[in-house]
Parts: structure tokens; sequence; C-alpha cells
């Protein structure tokens, strides 16, 4: 990494504005594109690779996150885009005979190293999953669950985060007679929603988003990225998805993943109208393999 | 294997050729019924243009069904938006030609106010500037793209031409000639539009090819 006149690099019409404000250190890596990882990055992965036993999944990836900024996350199945999420809250763990190497930081913090406690890293890092998976209890119980195991005891806190978050994530006014009943009586979508709460409750940082509309019907999708705009405002978000125009319509940068590699990485309008590399252009117009 | 998509947007390029073969045909036509005061041919360019009215309308439509239909990307969405706006060039391209038709007629029954020499070249210049634009387009062909938009100055030259020797030779000097000389200067003046056409539609098609944008940009031709 090395100091460079940000405003000179090739590539850097690709990053939002709010990245190149100030000169920044940039490490100009694949396709000539560059990466950013100055102190305006939330998170920076750096020289990523990804192992599942001796099947390597991520190679050398280097990507940079905006703040309060959407990015998408498109490839084919199987090119690791969600191996590469799940790293973000280190879910990876959970997956016995996996390993890693490079660093991804959050906010110039290692998240990867042993020093940075997983427990604490998922209070900054909340996840939200292709299928929504509410606990079976009720809704007040669903979203204040965060905060209780993380040690909240003040009620009226709880009370009034509970109702923040449920106001946040846009369900307030459909279930705010309904904080009693069972979560597992909601609509898929107000579950989905419900799950975004819960995530919401513990105060997160970074959201991340495996594919969260995939069970959902058109409206509550479009219910979903509604929200997910709002989000961004106060969150840095990353959503996995396959659907593109979904990609299109809620990101502002958008990165191509096939077979472990990252292929290319911009602004969403630019990926979407003119992809540089070949292999983007046959995956979003439909012409891969 | 084709996709289906593919077939529809190789179809939605043939429309295109159509179309564009129909305005070329058109502007011949208008300008050979001014050089011979053919009353007839000139009738026939404007009975025509209903023609590529229709197809206008069908082409859009098409245009229309691929986006909701497909939500075409990158190089599909660029090719299908280039579509939408040369259909709309030619079509008006077409009405140019019923425009120099009208004013063939204006004067068919007159005495040719003098051999005409600038507007035949100006119609050759019009016409190669056109195919050059359907070719390109059909053939993804950039260079041939800009060379159909660095003509554009040879076109406003012969136009200029035409309107000083019209005016300051003949109506200035006489003008009773005006109503012999009006019509060609407007011909003129549509043909020179005809050319402009022809530079919007290449300059779209080089963003087509490589979504570059050279639209009020020159030095991006360089």
């Amino acid at each position: 990494m090395h100091n460079v006149d940000y405003e000179k690099q090739p590539g850097m019409e690709n990053f939002h504005p709010s990245l190149v404000k100030g000169p920044v250190g940039i490490n100009m890596n694949y396709m000539g594109e560059a990466d950013v990882f100055g102190p305006e990055a939330k998170i920076s992965a750096r020289k990523v690779n990804f192992y599942y036993g001796a099947k390597r999944a991520l190679n050398n990836i280097n990507i940079s996150f905006s703040p309060r900024r959407v990015t998408a996350i498109i490839g084919p199945s199987g090119c690791g885009k969600s191996t590469f999420i799940r790293l973000i809250n280190r879910m990876h763990e959970l997956v016995p005979g996996t390993r890693f190497e490079g660093e991804i930081l959050i906010d110039g913090l290692d998240i990867l190293s042993p020093a940075c406690d997983a427990a604490e890293l998922r209070k900054r890092v909340g996840m939200v999953f292709q299928k929504p998976n509410p606990f079976p209890k009720t809704v007040f119980e669903n979203v204040a669950y965060g905060l209780e195991v993380n040690g909240v005891t003040d009620k009226h806190l709880i009370e009034e985060k509970v109702v923040d978050s449920l106001k946040k994530a846009a369900l307030w006014g459909e279930i705010k007679d309904r904080l009693k009943d069972s979560a597992l009586g909601l609509s898929g979508g107000q579950q989905q929603r419900l799950c975004i709460a819960r995530c919401l409750a513990v105060s997160p940082e970074v959201i991340l988003f495996d594919e969260p509309c995939a069970s959902l019907d058109p409206i509550s999708t479009a219910k979903i990225e509604e929200l997910i705009l709002t989000l961004k405002k106060e969150y840095t978000i990353v959503i996995v998805t396959h659907n593109m125009q979904q990609a299109a319509r809620v990101s502002d940068n958008t990165a191509f993943f096939l077979m472990g590699d990252l292929i290319e990485t911009g602004r969403t309008d630019r990926i979407f109208k003119a992809p540089r590399d070949k292999r983007t252009e046959d995956y979003i117009t439909g012409r891969f393999g | 294997m084709l996709r289906h998509f593919d077939e529809e947007l190789q179809q939605l390029k043939n429309d295109i050729l159509k179309m564009g073969a129909l305005a070329q045909e058109a502007i011949i036509n208008s300008v050979d019924a001014l050089k011979n005061r053919d009353k007839a041919a000139a009738k026939k360019v404007i009975d025509s243009d209903i023609e590529m009215d229709k197809l206008e309308l069908a082409i859009d439509d098409k245009c229309l069904d691929l986006i909701a239909l497909h939500q075409p990307m990158a190089k599909d969405l660029r090719f299908i938006a280039t579509a939408i706006k040369m259909n709309a060039e030619l079509e008006r391209i077409g009405d140019l030609a019923v425009d120099v038709a009208q004013r063939a007629l204006a004067i068919s029954d007159k005495p040719l106010l003098k051999p005409l020499v600038d507007i035949p070249i100006l119609a050759e210049v019009a016409k190669r500037m056109v195919a050059g634009a359907i070719e390109s387009f059909i053939k993804g062909d950039t260079e041939l793209a800009k060379k159909v938009v660095l003509s554009d100055p040879e076109a406003d030259t012969l136009k200029r031409s035409v309107e000083k020797e019209l005016i300051y030779d003949y109506m200035m000097k006489d003008g009773s000639t005006a109503d012999r000389a009006v019509p060609l200067l407007l011909a003129a003046r549509h043909l020179e539009r005809v050319c402009d056409h022809a530079v919007s539609m290449a300059e779209n098609i080089i963003y087509m090819v490589d979504a570059k944008v050279v639209r009020h940009h020159p030095e991006e031709l360089k």
C-alpha cells in the first residue's frame, strides 16, 4: 500500500465520491481497478483466501465497502459470495475443516484475528439470511432476545429498543397489536422484517443480507428493498443476491464473483450498463457458460 | 444454442435495417423528384411515409416488450436503447424526405431557377451518412460511426453554400425568384438536418458498442 494522488488513479470513477474526498492509501490490484483501503472504507478485505478442507473457495479477494452504502455481491452459485460475507461476521467458524488467509478490517480492526471477540463482532455485524428464521417466541421476545443475551436488564430500555427496531424495520404499523403473538404466525415477509428488527436491536454498524428476498413474494420483496434503501443512511450494508434487478435497484456498488475470484467491482450503474470484463457481461446478460 | 432473446434482438436489428432502407429510399426519391420536378415521384414519397410511421410504432413496441419482459443489462440494454433512438431518428429522416418532396411539389410547375449543383451533392452526403450509420449499427463498427460524425462539417458547408448562392445571387438581386428559391433553400436545410440525424445515430452507436458517450464530447472522438 502506498499513498498516491487518488484523482489520477484509473478506475477511481468506480468509487462513490464518499471514498475519494481526500488522499487515501490505494492498492492497485486486479483488473487495474483501484481498491480504497483508506480511513473512509468501513470494511476492507485484503488478500483473503478461504478453504473448505483442501478446496479453495476464495482466491486472493481484495475489496472494500463504503460506509453507509449498499454493496451487492453477485455471481453464480458456488462462486464464493456467501462464503465471503459469512467471513465478515465469522460465521465460517461454525463450519468445521475450514481455514482462511488474509485479513478483513472493520474500521481498521482485523476481525479475523483471534484477538477479536466473535460475540462482540456479531453485535457490530448483523446478518439476515435467505430464509426468515424467527425464534419460536413472541414478536417482542424475538426482538428483545439480542439485548437480553447481551445483559441488558432495564425493561424500559428493552421496550424502547424493541419499538424503535420494529419501526426501523417498517414493521411496527403492522404488528404493534401483536407483540405477544408468536412470531411464527407472521407472514414470510413480516418474519423477514422481524429478523431485520432483531438484528437492528443490538445496534450494529454493518448488516449482511444473504439473499434476503429469495423466499418472498414481490410485495414483501419490495418492502425489504425499500427498507434496505432506508437503512443505508445509518448502516453499511452488504447484500448477496441472485436477482440482478434487485442488485441494480438497491445497491450503490456491485462486486461480481466467479469461481472464488473477484472479477470486477465498481459503481452499480456502471457495472450494469457497461461492465469492463467479458465474464461480468456474460453473466449479467445471461450468456454465462 | 441461440436463445429466444437473441432471436428477438436479431429481429429488432432486422427491423431497424428495414427502417434504414426505407429512410434511404425516401431521401433518394425525394431528391430525384426535386431534381426532375417529378410530381408523381414526390407524391409517392409522401404516401410511403405511412409505412415508416407504422414500422416506427412496431419497433417502439418491440423495444418496450424486450425491456419489460427481459430486463436487459449491459450490451443488450445499450443495444435496445440505441435501437429506440435510431428508430426515432430514422422516422424523422423519413419526415424530412417528405418535406423535400413537398418542396419538389412546390416548384414542379415552375421553371427551375438554376441547374441544381450543391443540393444533389448534399443529398449524396446525406445518403452516404445515413448508410454509414446503418452499416455501423449492423456491424458494430465504431470507426465507421466516427467517420459519419466527422462528415457533418461537409454537410454544413454545402448547406451554407446553397443558402449563400440562393440568397445573394438570386433573391437579393431579384425578389421575384423567391417563390422558386425558398423551396430549394428549405430543401437544403432538410437535407442538412438528415445529416444531423445520421450524426446522432452514429454517436449513439459508439455508445452502444464502446459504452463511450461522445455526444456533446467531440474530444472523445480523437
